[in-house]
C-alpha cells in the first residue's frame, strides 16, 4: 500500500486519478446533459492546454497560433462529415447533387481533388493526425534551426494564424467561407446527434484526454521531459552536451500541434460544426491563458484551467457581457503579475503545506532513488495521493457550482 | 485603352502601394520604437491607435456642438491632442504594467494582450459597438486631378505627408536628441548606461510613452481614411508586428525599408487577384522570409 | 591540410567580428594524452578559440580538425559527439536538477528525440554517475539540488558532466575561478587524474596553478600565438614578458 501511494506521489498519477474521477464519474452523474455537452466542448480546448504546457512550460517555447493546429484537425474531421451529410440523395436539390452545399453555392460545380481522401474515414482521421503534425514539423523546424525563438517564434504563429484565417475566410468555396462548415450529422452512417452518441463521445473525448496526459507525463519523466527542463534553464549546455537542441523543440511542437488537432476533431463531432472563428488570433491567445490559468507547468492545470475559463466565459458572458472582458483582461494581467504558476502554484504554496500539517509528513518516497528524484521546478500535485480527493473538490468546482447555479 | 490610360492606372495603383505603404510605416513605427529599442511587445498597440482615432472622433463632435466656425480648423490640434493623450496613457501603462516585465518578454505579451481586452470594452462601453466617422474638414476631402485622367485622393497624400514627417521627425529624435542618445545607450548596454549616470527607468518611460504617442498620431491618421470601431486597433497588430520584424527589430531605415515592399507586393498582387489572395501572398512571403532570414532585412550585425 | 599524429590540430584558424580579427591566423597543435594549458592577457582571443573548436563562433577561415576530422562546419552537437567536451567560464550546470540529474543527462546515450524517450537509467548509467561523482567529490551530495551547491562545487559538477561524456578531448575555460584554495589544490589533483588518456585544454589565469599542472604553455596575444613551451621558458620570453608587465 505504501509502494503505491509513493508512487503516485512521485508520478503525479494521484491528481491525474482525481481528474479522472471527476471528469468520467463526477460531471456525468451530476450535469443534465446539455451540461455535459458543454463540458465536453471545453475539455476539447484542453487537448490544447495540455500541449501548451508541454511546449511552453516545458519547453518554453510560446505559440500563439495553436488555434491553427486545433482548426485544421477541427476541419479536417468536418470535411470527412460534411461529404457525408451531402450524399446526392439528400443534395438533389442542388445544381450539382453530391457535393457540399456551400459549393454548390458558390458556382462550384465538382469536388475539388484535395477533397477526395476525405470520402474515406481511415483516411480522414490520418490526416487529422498528420497534417498539422507536418505542418507544425515545417515551421518549427526552420525556426528552430536557425535559433528563433521567444517572441519572434510567437509574432510568426501568430502570422499563420491570420494567413489560415485569411484564406478559410477568402476561399469561401471550398472552405465555407465565415460561417465555416455546418450541419455536420453522422459518421458511417451513425448519428453523433443522439443522446445516445453525445454521451458515447463525451466519454471518448474524455478518455482522449487522460490518454494524452498520461502520455505527457511519460514523457514529462522520460530524460526528454529532463532536457526540455534543462534546456531552458541553459541551453547552450545542453547542446554543448551533445544534444541536437532544436529537435527537442521540434518534437514539443509537434506534439503540440498533434494534440491540439485531436482536440479540434473532438470538438467537430461533439459540437457539429467548425468555422474560422476558432482558428483565429483571438482564440489561439485565449488558449494559452487556459494553460496559464492551471499553471503553465501543470498538466492537470491546464484541463481545470480550460474548464474554468469557459464556466466563467460561458457564465458572464451570458449574465454581464460587459464584464466579461474586463474579467478576462484581469485574469491576463494577474496570472502573468501576480500567480506566474496558476491554480497549481496556488496549489502548492497554499493548500499544500496545510495538508502536510495536517497529515504528518508528505511521501519520503521521492529520494528513496536519487534516478526518481522529481525536479522542484515541477508542481506537480504530489501531494494529492493524501486525503487530496476532497481538497480538489472543493478547488475547482468553484466554477462549475457558479454556472449550475 | 490608350497608352496616357495605361500610364494614369499605373500611377494611381502606384499611389495605392504608396497610401498602404504610409499606413504600415505609421503603425510600424511606434511598433519600431517600442518593440525594436526596447524589445518589449505591446499587443495593445492597436488599441492605443484607436484612442487616437476617437480622440478626432471627439474633437469633430466638440467642434461641430460647440464652434462650428472652428470646423476646418480643428484638425491638427486634434492630432496633437491625439498624440498627447496616447503619450500620457502610455507613461502610465508603462509604470503601471510594463516595467514589472521587462525580463519575461513572453509575459509581456500575454499581459498587453490582457490590457487590449480592458481596453475595447472601455471603447465599447465609451463609444459604443458602433463605428464611428469624425466629420472630416473640406479641405481632406475629393481628389486631386494634376492630369486629365488622374485622380489622386487627398486624405492619402494627407496620410503620405503625415507619415513622412512623423517618420523624419522620429528619425531625428533618435539620432539627434539628447533623448535618442540615452535609449540607444540602453539598448547597446543597459548597465553601463546606468553607471554613466542615464536614469535608464525613465528612458524606459518616456520610449514606451512615445512609441504610444505615435500610434495615436497613426490612429489620427487613420480616421481620414475609414470609420473607428472598439476592435479596429486589433486588426493591425499581426500586420504592425510583421513590419517592424521583417525589417529587422532595432533598425528603424529596415522598417521604413519593409513597410514599403510589403505595401507594393500586396497592392501589385491584388491587381491580379482578389483581396484576400493577395494579403494571403504577401503574409506567407513574409513568413518565408522570416523563416529563411529570421534576422529580418536589415539586421545589425553583433558579436554573439 | 594535411593529416597529422596530433588529436587536436588547428591551422591558419581566422575568425573577425565586422572587421575586428578576434583570432587572427592561428595554428596550434594538441598531443594526445597532453595537458595544455593556455593563457594570455585579456581580450587576447583564448575563449573565443575555445568557442570555435567547439562551434559556438564559425570560423571565418583556417581549418579545425580533430583526429583529422575537418570541425569547421560541423554542428555542434556533432562536435560534442565525436568526442570534444567543453566547460564555459561560468560554471554552466542545471540549477534546477539534482546533481544526480545533471550528471544522468549528460551520460552519452539516448541522444536523439526518440533515444531519449526511451532512455532508461539502468545500473550501468548510477554506477557510472556514482563513480565521476566520487570523482569530482560530490559522491555524497547526489540528491542535492545543483543550484544549493558552493561556486567550486559547482565548477566541480560541470567538470563531471563532461566526464560523463568520456571525451577525448577536454576544454576548460577558468576552472578554478572562485576557489578557494583547498578546492584549487583537489582540482589541480582532479586535473591530472583525468588527462590521464584523453587530452586537456586549460584556459587559466593564475600562474601558480599553471605552473603545477601544465605540460606546456601556449600565451596569446591579440588572437595569436606569443609563445610556446614549457613554463619556464615562457616565463623568460622578452615578448611575453612585454605584453604582461610592458605598456
Amino acid at each position: 500500500m505504501d509502494s503505491i501511494k509513493s508512487w503516485l506521489a512521485r508520478s503525479g498519477m494521484g491528481s491525474v486519478l482525481i481528474l479522472a474521477l471527476i471528469i468520467v464519474v463526477v460531471f456525468p452523474l451530476t450535469m443534465d446533459l446539455f451540461r455535459l455537452n458543454l463540458v465536453g466542448k471545453y475539455l476539447t480546448y484542453a487537448f490544447v492546454a495540455v500541449g501548451l504546457v508541454m511546449l511552453w512550460g516545458y519547453g518554453g517555447v510560446l505559440s500563439l497560433g495553436q488555434g491553427v493546429f486545433f482548426g485544421l484537425g477541427g476541419y479536417m474531421m468536418a470535411m470527412f462529415m460534411k461529404l457525408e451529410a451531402s450524399d446526392p440523395e439528400t443534395t438533389k436539390i442542388q445544381s450539382t447533387p453530391g457535393i457540399p452545399d456551400f459549393m454548390d453555392w458558390n458556382q462550384i460545380t465538382e469536388l475539388p481533388l484535395w477533397w477526395e481522401p476525405f470520402r474515406h474515414l481511415p483516411l480522414a482521421l490520418l490526416a487529422v493526425l498528420l497534417v498539422p503534425t507536418v505542418l507544425a514539423f515545417i515551421i518549427s523546424f526552420a525556426m528552430f534551426r536557425r535559433r528563433v525563438g521567444g517572441v519572434y517564434f510567437a509574432i510568426i504563429t501568430q502570422a499563420v494564424c491570420l494567413i489560415l484565417t485569411v484564406l478559410i475566410v477568402g476561399q469561401q468555396g471550398y472552405t465555407g467561407g465565415v460561417n465555416g462548415i455546418t450541419d455536420l450529422k453522422t459518421i458511417l452512417g451513425w448519428d453523433t446527434r443522439t443522446d445516445e452518441a453525445k454521451y458515447i463521445l463525451y466519454f471518448l473525448n474524455a478518455g482522449l484526454l487522460i490518454a494524452a496526459i498520461l502520455l505527457c507525463r511519460w514523457i514529462q519523466l522520460s530524460k526528454l521531459g529532463t532536457l526540455l527542463l534543462a534546456m531552458r534553464d541553459k541551453e547552450d549546455r545542453v547542446r554543448f552536451s551533445g544534444y541536437d537542441v532544436s529537435m527537442f523543440k521540434v518534437f514539443a511542437f509537434c506534439l503540440a500541434a498533434m494534440l491540439s488537432a485531436i482536440g479540434g476533431a473532438m470538438f467537430v463531432l461533439q459540437v457539429g460544426f467548425m468555422s474560422p472563428s476558432l482558428v483565429g488570433i483571438v482564440p489561439s491567445i485565449e488558449m494559452v491563458i487556459f494553460a496559464a490559468v492551471g499553471g503553465r507547468m501543470s498538466l492537470v492545470g491546464a484541463v481545470y484551467g480550460a474548464l474554468l475559463v469557459n464556466f466563467g466565459k460561458t457564465y458572464f458572458s451570458e449574465s454581464f457581457p460587459d464584464l466579461w472582458l474586463f474579467l478576462m483582461a484581469a485574469l491576463f494581467i494577474g496570472v502573468v503579475l501576480a500567480f506566474p504558476n496558476g491554480l497549481a502554484g496556488l496549489y502548492e504554496s497554499h493548500v499544500k503545506p496545510r495538508l502536510g500539517k495536517r497529515k504528518d509528513k508528505p511521501a519520503s518516497g521521492a529520494n528513496s532513488t536519487p534516478s526518481s528524484d522529481v525536479p522542484p521546478a515541477i508542481p506537480l500535485h504530489s501531494g494529492a495521493s493524501h486525503g487530496g480527493k476532497p481538497l480538489a473538490r472543493t478547488a475547482l468546482p468553484d466554477g462549475v457550482q457558479g454556472t449550475s447555479a | 485603352m490608350s497608352l496616357t490610360d495605361i500610364m494614369n492606372i499605373t500611377l494611381m495603383q502606384g499611389f495605392a502601394g504608396l497610401s498602404l505603404f504610409s499606413v504600415l510605416l505609421l503603425m510600424g513605427l511606434g511598433l519600431a520604437i517600442i518593440f525594436g529599442q526596447m524589445g518589449v511587445i505591446n499587443m495593445a498597440h492597436g488599441e492605443f491607435m484607436t484612442i487616437g482615432a476617437y480622440t478626432i472622433y471627439m474633437f469633430s463632435s466638440l467642434t461641430e456642438t460647440f464652434l462650428p466656425g472652428f470646423a476646418s480648423m480643428y484638425f491638427p490640434f486634434a492630432i496633437a491632442a491625439a498624440f498627447c493623450i496616447a503619450f500620457a496613457f502610455g507613461w502610465f501603462i508603462e509604470w503601471a504594467l510594463i516595467r514589472h516585465l521587462y525580463k519575461r518578454p513572453l509575459d509581456t505579451l500575454l499581459a498587453t494582450w490582457g490590457l487590449s481586452l480592458a481596453m475595447q470594452q472601455t471603447f465599447r462601453s465609451t463609444f459604443g459597438a458602433r463605428e464611428v466617422s469624425p466629420t472630416l474638414p473640406d479641405w481632406l476631402l475629393g481628389s486631386w486631378a494634376p492630369a486629365e485622367g488622374l485622380d489622386i485622393p487627398i486624405n492619402g497624400l494627407f496620410v503620405l505627408a503625415l507619415t513622412a514627417l512623423v517618420t523624419g521627425g522620429v528619425l531625428l529624435a533618435l539620432y539627434r536628441s539628447r533623448w535618442g542618445l540615452r535609449v540607444r545607450a540602453t539598448v547597446a548596454n543597459r548597465p553601463m548606461a546606468n553607471a554613466t549616470g542615464i536614469n535608464t527607468s525613465r528612458t524606459d518611460r518616456l520610449t514606451f510613452a512615445i512609441g504610444c504617442g505615435i500610434a495615436g498620431i497613426a490612429g489620427a491618421a487613420f480616421t481620414t481614411i475609414g470609420s473607428t470601431g472598439p476592435t479596429s486597433g486589433s486588426l493591425y497588430i499581426v500586420d504592425a508586428f510583421l513590419v517592424v520584424t521583417f525589417g529587422g527589430a532595432g533598425s528603424l531605415l529596415g522598417t521604413v525599408a519593409s513597410a514599403f515592399g510589403i505595401a507594393q507586393t500586396q497592392s501589385i498582387a491584388e491587381f491580379f487577384m482578389t483581396g484576400s489572395m493577395a494579403k494571403v501572398l504577401t503574409l506567407m512571403m513574409i513568413v518565408t522570409i522570416l523563416m529563411l532570414r529570421p534576422q529580418g532585412l536589415f539586421a545589425s550585425k553583433i558579436r554573439r | 591540410m594535411s593529416n597529422t599524429d596530433f588529436v587536436l590540430a588547428v591551422e591558419d584558424l581566422t575568425v573577425s567580428f565586422d572587421g575586428f580579427k578576434a583570432i587572427d591566423a592561428l595554428t596550434l597543435y594538441v598531443d594526445r594524452g597532453e595537458l595544455r594549458v593556455i593563457i594570455g592577457p585579456n581580450g587576447a582571443g583564448k575563449t573565443t578559440l575555445l568557442d570555435l573548436i567547439c562551434g559556438k563562433t564559425r570560423a571565418s577561415g583556417g581549418s579545425i580538425k580533430f583526429k583529422n576530422i575537418e570541425m569547421t562546419k560541423m554542428a555542434e552537437h556533432k562536435i560534442v559527439r565525436s568526442g570534444i567536451g567543453r566547460k564555459f567560464q561560468t560554471p554552466s550546470i542545471y540549477e534546477n536538477l539534482s546533481v544526480f540529474k545533471n550528471l544522468e543527462v549528460s551520460f552519452p546515450r539516448g541522444r536523439s528525440v526518440f533515444g531519449a524517450l526511451g532512455f532508461r537509467c539502468t545500473d550501468e548509467v548510477k554506477a557510472r554517475v556514482q563513480s565521476v561523482a566520487d570523482e569530482i567529490s560530490l559522491g555524497d551530495s547526489l540528491d542535492i539540488e545543483a543550484g544549493l551547491l558552493s561556486h567550486g562545487q559547482k565548477q566541480w559538477l560541470e567538470i563531471g558532466m563532461l566526464l560523463m561524456q568520456e571525451p577525448e578531448l577536454l576544454m576548460l575555460d577558468e576552472p578554478i575561478a572562485g576557489m578557494s584554495v583547498r578546492e584549487r589544490e583537489l582540482t589541480g589533483e582532479l586535473l591530472q587524474r583525468i588527462c590521464k588518456g584523453r587530452s586537456v585544454i586549460v584556459i587559466e589565469h593564475d600562474m601558480d596553478f599553471v605552473k603545477r599542472i601544465a605540460h606546456k604553455v601556449t600565451v596569446m596575444h591579440q588572437g595569436k600565438i606569443l609563445a610556446e613551451g614549457s613554463m619556464d621558458k615562457v616565463q623568460n620570453d622578452p615578448k611575453v614578458i612585454d605584453v604582461y608587465l610592458g605598456h
